[in-house]
């Protein structure tokens, strides 16, 4: 017969006994959070279609996350938000006008392949967003590069059009220089880009999320406030597309960091946690890299954008540039 | 597309002619013993011999540094296999298993607390003592299954028990559990103590239902002291198993019920 | 003697909820003797003591119940009148198993206990250092913090001169006021205390950590410590955790970086001892009584009423919570020590011993649960980190049992703080791992000592 048990019985578990209540969907709400100006902007600026692409890749992430930790006989995992977020975060980096269907495919893509297959989350090499968005610019071109012009586009009269970064490769030498003059900038539209800002609000084609930066700084100033990044990468990587645009010449630097995906991809895209290297020194050199590569390919690809992958291929060497920034113990020389 | 054949097939008639040479002049002569022992050995690599896997063992005998009879998982098979080969007396072996020397499962035996923390044995058992009230119990968070190379061993209700079948008798398991609870014991004893705990009968109770207590039942049933089967570490009965008891009514009348027929987990996984 | 502003900051450290209101206001209250008392011969850091008496022995208060076995050892004594009733195995706070002597206080009707015994008062002033250095180590004083390091060990370090004794008042773990009420209540047996060990080491400077959450406490020992001659200065740390570790309190108030592991404070010329010790050593010289009580917080949301006690070594944590009126709710956790670094507690039958400094019980709301999410890498326990070395790897390594990979990400730095798992939002075991990994690379180490040992012998 089993004895009585003893009427003290504690949880015991090792030190330390105390948490600072942070947790993981904690962190991923925060981010949803700082996400929201920015969605909300897409939605403004682009009409219905960016709320449907929105609703449908949340709504297809989450349900391909508990249907793959269902068929691999784990514990569901969608509570932590991290497929939420996902799903939003793949959303933002689509044109508003994608159809629907590829907008699921992309979303099950993100999940089922970028992400379960190596184990869920925090296994993943590559953040899954991007794979997706990588695997949907391959699969499917012609609506990947297929822009819906904002609600107040004062642009060439179109219903889709091209961005400001195509505007700017497809410029001659002569209109590039004409563009840089503070007319161009500030004033009408010259040639596909629009003035300061237009730029600053959003009013340009593009993803849904990539526009506004004004929506997208509030974002980050709430991600560092509530410390979920730190200033690193963002700063590496916005700084290295500034010095590149100046030392490049064409259009004013500022240009190539209010443009494109740069600004989405410095605070939200590269500062993931499972995909980005955890030291400081690593991080500055990660966001270098971002910044160093694409720029190449703004400037020398043929691709007019090359922020996505940029941050994609400096997901492959994060582990590299983790065992090149160690950091040294205290006391140890 | 006969320049490609032509080329193909002469890069392949160099390779072999080069092979073919290399094999001539640079081949190491090694005893053929030493394939043939590895062959009889049964390849588990399981290093309870002693050495670094069946082919360190295999080298081991041609040299004559190890006996033929140490390999536990190849048993007495093995053990004349290998004797032939080396053309000397085959030492007995006798086939030998991991043997759990502890049956309080979750519902017999109490625990004092809630343990959260990493699943590994002897992390648990230095969290403020373990989780189990008895210190010598097993806590069943599988260090003993996590080395086993056969998976003979599983956890189920916190206890810890060997499937005798899967069970090469390797004694990794002995040395991964941090409470010195198995033991590698011979194949054909049948009746076992299951308890490694020395205390008096009155604490023993307090934390277990099915914790031995010495009352020395089991010898006075086996034939009492003069028999010998059984032998006594402060108030804890211990199956001799030099010379161990076959009649299996001591095992229905131990009082405490910390003895089993077989306890072996028969039935496979 | 002055108040200056601590310079340095390490990196890393955390802001736990320190939780001291709940103690910090009630003043150290003595507690009347158990009717048993467990004493452990392994109360410091090293070997445990040798048992001096047998079940039937009668021992008085103060008597030498168990020797020094050993240069890294303390000796044991009773902390009350008695009949030993049992010696034998017990559970320590830490989790280990130990030999305790168990001592019945009541006694029989019509039967006499011993007096106290008490080692002859000496004037610190006229004493030669090696009768003070003699008595500290003859009254079995180890440091109080909580690792409890045999003190005449470390006032006598051979051959290596000490600038710096750094008196540790900054109490840095939550819930625990028992530094701060020594500071408070005891600042003149402090600077007897601290006046003592100068001595003894040899002239040298005196600089006191406290936290700018106490600052009562340094308005207490500014006034004790007044005028006090030679190099002494009260420095100010911010509040941060972990500040009473001795390598981040030396950096903290002499700018000084210890070398790496095994490498002690008097290597950088420092001496750290706890404000509990120096008292402890004032009463141990100028009373002659050996070490054989200690303050303790009992605290926690889930106790009637916290308290600071003065209790006997060897007091059952039972008696300890029944003293602060038991629970007014049901406690889901009990620790001994405080919430970063203290030992979880299975069964109230453990008893206090020299380097008990808290007691504590918590409420289920106040206590959380490790989980098995994976690692996100998010590098939290990275900044975290006081040694600043990289807890996420190393606990990848420690969970895929590459032992070899957690000791080149050196993991023997780990000082077991309990910052990265503070932090972590994955709530991973992260200090029990880097724990496993120590644990298994010293028996390794210990398994190859051994193995050289014989290699040696068997040459010769």
């Amino acid at each position: 017969m089993k004895p009585k048990e003893t009427q003290d019985r504690f949880i015991l578990s090792s030190s330390p006994h105390a948490h600072g209540r942070c947790s993981v969907s904690r962190i991923m709400l925060d981010v949803i959070i700082a996400l929201l100006p920015t969605t909300a902007a897409g939605i403004w600026f682009f009409g219905m279609p960016a709320l449907w692409t929105v609703l449908v890749c949340v709504s297809t992430c989450v349900l391909t996350e508990a249907v793959c930790r269902m068929a691999m006989g784990r514990e569901s995992t969608v509570g932590d938000f991290s497929a939420v977020l996902t799903g939003l975060l793949l959303a933002l980096n689509l044109p508003a006008g994608i159809p629907l269907w590829m907008a699921v495919a992309g979303s099950v893509f993100a999940i089922a392949v970028a992400k379960q297959v190596f184990g869920g989350l925090g296994m993943n090499p590559f953040n899954p967003a991007l794979s997706a968005r990588a695997f949907m610019l391959i699969s499917f071109t012609g609506p990947m590069t297929t822009w819906l012009k904002p609600l107040w586009w004062k642009g060439p009269e179109a219903v889709t059009t091209a961005t400001p970064l195509a505007a700017i490769k497809a410029l001659s030498g002569a209109d590039a220089v004409a563009c840089a003059s503070p007319h161009g900038l500030f004033g009408a539209p010259v040639a596909g880009v629009p003035g300061l800002w237009d730029l600053a609000i959003g009013n340009m084609p593009g993803c849904i999320g990539e526009v506004s930066a004004i929506a997208l700084a509030a974002g980050a100033a709430y991600l560092l406030w509530r410390r979920v990044i730190t200033w690193h990468i963002p700063f590496a990587f916005i700084a290295t597309v500034f010095v590149f645009g100046l030392v490049a010449g064409g259009v004013p630097a500022i240009v190539h960091v209010l443009t494109g995906g740069v600004m989405l991809g410095a605070f939200f895209m590269a500062t993931d946690y499972v995909t980005s290297p955890t030291t400081a020194k690593g991080k500055l050199v990660f966001g270098f890299g971002c910044g160093l590569v694409c720029m190449l390919i703004r400037r020398f690809g043929s691709y007019p954008e090359g922020c996505s992958f940029a941050i994609l291929v400096m997901n492959a060497i994060c582990p590299l540039i983790n065992r090149w920034t160690q950091p040294k113990p205290f006391g140890a020389k | 597309m006969t320049v490609a054949i032509l080329v193909i097939a002469s890069i392949g008639l160099f390779s072999a002619a080069a092979l073919a040479v290399a094999d001539r002049y640079l081949s190491v002569a090694e005893d053929p013993r030493i394939g043939m022992i590895t062959a009889a050995l049964p390849g588990a690599n399981c290093g309870g011999c002693g050495f670094a896997g069946c082919d360190g063992y295999a080298r081991a005998l041609v040299a004559g540094t190890a006996p033929t009879g140490a390999c536990a998982a190849g048993g007495e098979k093995c053990a004349a296999e290998v004797a032939k080969i080396l053309g000397v007396a085959s030492a007995a072996v006798e086939r030998r298993v991991a043997l759990v020397r502890c049956c309080g499962t979750r519902s017999e035996a109490i625990r004092v607390g809630d343990y959260n923390g990493i699943c590994d044995c002897a992390t648990a058992a230095s969290t403020a003592g373990g989780d189990k009230g008895c210190k010598y119990g097993c806590l069943g968070y599988g260090a003993c299954a996590n080395v086993c190379p056969k998976g003979a061993i599983s956890v189920s209700d916190g206890l810890a028990k060997v499937d005798k079948r899967l069970c090469i008798g390797c004694g990794k398991c002995v040395k991964a559990c941090p409470k010195r609870l198995i033991e590698l014991v011979p194949a054909s004893a049948t009746i076992h103590v299951l308890c490694a705990n020395p205390d008096k009968g009155p604490s023993v109770r307090k934390v277990c239902g099915v914790g031995c207590m010495g009352c020395r039942l089991c010898e006075k049933n086996s034939g009492g002291k003069e028999a010998g089967h059984f032998t006594f570490e402060g108030f804890l009965a211990k199956v001799n198993y030099q010379n161990p008891p076959t009649d299996a009514q001591i095992v229905a009348k131990c009082p405490a019920k910390c003895m089993a027929e077989d306890p072996h987990f028969e039935t496979g996984v | 003697m002055k108040t200056v502003k601590s310079h340095f900051r390490f990196k890393g450290g955390v802001h736990p909820d320190y939780n001291k209101e709940l103690a910090r206001d009630k003043p150290v209250e003595r507690m009347p003797v158990a009717a048993e008392l467990c004493v452990s011969m392994s109360q410091h850091l090293g070997a445990p003591a040798k048992c001096l008496v047998k079940p039937g022995d009668k021992v008085a208060k103060g008597q030498k119940i168990g020797e020094k076995n050993g240069f890294i050892s303390a000796s044991v004594f009773s902390p009350a009148a008695g009949t030993v009733k049992a010696v034998e195995k017990r559970l320590t706070p830490s989790g280990g198993m130990a030999d305790a002597v168990v001592i019945d206080t009541v006694p029989a009707e019509g039967e006499t206990l011993p007096e106290e015994i008490r080692f002859a008062p000496l004037d610190w002033k006229t004493a030669t250092r090696e009768e003070l250095l003699k008595r500290v180590e003859e009254a079995g004083i180890c440091g109080m913090g909580g690792a409890g390091f045999p003190t005449a060990v470390k006032l006598n370090p051979s051959g290596k001169r000490c600038e710096y004794l750094i008196i540790n008042g900054a109490e840095c773990e939550p819930y625990l006021t028992t530094d701060f009420r020594t500071m408070l209540e005891r600042a003149d047996r402090v600077r007897t205390g601290v006046e003592i060990m100068r001595k003894i080491l040899g002239e040298c400077a005196v600089r006191i950590a406290i936290e700018n959450n106490k600052p009562e406490a340094i308005a207490s020992v500014e006034k004790a410590f007044a005028d006090i001659a030679g190099n002494v200065e009260i420095v100010v740390l911010p509040t941060l955790y972990p500040h009473g570790s001795e390598k981040h309190q030396i950096y903290a108030t002499v700018g000084r970086v210890g070398p790496e592991p095994p490498a002690l404070p008097i290597d950088v010329g420092c001496v750290v001892e706890n404000v509990g010790t120096a008292a402890a050593i004032a009463d141990a010289v100028e009373l002659g009584v050996p070490l054989t009580e200690r303050v303790t917080t009992v605290s926690g949301d889930a106790v009637a009423e916290p308290k600071n006690v003065l209790a006997p070594t060897g007091t059952k944590y039972r008696d300890l919570l029944a003293f602060c009126g038991g629970l007014k709710e049901p406690a889901a956790k009990a620790i001994s020590g405080g919430t970063m670094m203290g030992f979880a507690v299975s069964n109230l039958d453990i008893a206090t011993t020299k380097t008990t400094s808290g007691l504590l019980f918590l409420t289920k709301k106040r206590v959380f649960q490790y989980g098995s999410q994976p690692c996100i890498n998010c590098g939290r326990c990275l900044r975290a980190c006081p040694m600043n070395l990289n807890p996420s790897e190393i606990s990848k390594a420690v969970e895929s049992d590459d032992i070899k990979a957690a000791e080149a990400a050196h993991v023997m730095d780990c000082i077991e703080c309990g910052s990265c798992s503070f932090g972590c939002p994955s709530y991973r075991t992260l200090t029990q791992l880097c724990r496993r990994a120590k644990a298994s690379i010293r028996a390794r180490m210990a398994a190859e000592k051994a193995k050289a040992a014989e290699a040696a012998k068997a040459a010769k």
